[in-house]
């Protein structure tokens, strides 16, 4: 199978339309990086559920704390959005596809957006 | 992809040629458990932006989710993440081709229940016994 790329096209390690092992691959790399990531996740809710408002600002402001939940949010919704576009993809056909795959991306970006600049806001607030 | 086929062809996933098996409830679980996890994260970025938003956002956040309510999604989040989490690490297993064979592959979706449902009565016990819930 191998012998019929190119050498370029092995480096390259995408599929055939160009992008198909980059979403592969994307997911899988995602998947290892929410191994510890969502493991910290818990973590974090255990401790943020004892605190009150000022408590938990001041424990987001924690350089870590604040660098690790914002890759949590960037992590999590970059990989939940490649998997509910695979499930998208499954169920849904022709132009109804194409809405709620729109959908899935714009809530993603969206709701990503908002929980990173939420938690910058957080900890560069001096709380 | 040609616009008029000449009939319906089998689409993924059809389930009505498939017997029961547990590599089967494993997958639709794994599917099941990251659709629940899409309205975690956005559970989550709610909380952020109520911490964004002051002490009172924040209050009106955390009792919503302390409530009786709250805190039966929050259970069955906590088993949908460690669920999919270790489903997630058997699918990497499963990426490098070690793990195939029926017996390793009944074995790891069997492990992965039960993995779910111990961390989750652990953490919930944890947070029992420290005050957090």
């Amino acid at each position: 199978m191998e012998s019929y790329r190119t050498p370029l096209a092995r480096a390259r390690g995408l599929g055939a339309a160009g992008h198909g092992a980059g979403h592969w691959i994307t997911e899988r790399i995602s998947s290892v990086a929410l191994v510890p990531l969502s493991l910290w996740g818990v973590y974090a809710v255990l401790k943020l559920a004892g605190l009150d408002y000022v408590g938990a600002a001041a424990w987001i402001a924690h350089p870590l704390n604040a660098v690790l939940m914002a890759l949590l949010a960037i992590v999590s919704f970059q990989h939940m959005h490649a998997g509910m576009r695979v499930i998208v993809e499954d169920y849904f056909h022709g132009g109804q596809r194409a809405v709620i795959l729109l959908g899935n991306l714009f809530v993603c970006v969206l709701m990503g957006a908002l929980a990173v600049f939420s938690i910058l806001k957080v900890a560069l607030g001096g709380a | 992809m040609t616009t008029a086929p000449p009939r319906a062809r089998p689409l993924s996933p059809h389930l009505q040629v498939w017997r029961f098996h547990v590599t089967m409830v494993g997958s639709i679980l794994h599917r099941a458990s990251g659709a629940g996890l899409y309205v975690g994260a956005l559970i989550l970025a709610g909380w952020a932006l109520s911490l964004a938003s002051g002490p009172e956002a924040y209050a009106t956040y955390m009792a919503i989710l302390g409530s009786i309510p709250g805190k039966l999604v929050l259970f069955l989040l906590t088993l949908g993440l460690f669920y999919h989490l270790a489903k997630g690490i058997q699918h990497l297993i499963w990426d490098t081709g070690r793990g195939f064979s029926l017996p390793s592959a009944n074995a790891g979706s069997i492990a992965c229940i039960v993995v779910a449902i111990v961390a989750s009565v652990a953490v919930w016990f944890y947070a029992a016994i420290t005050g957090a819930y």
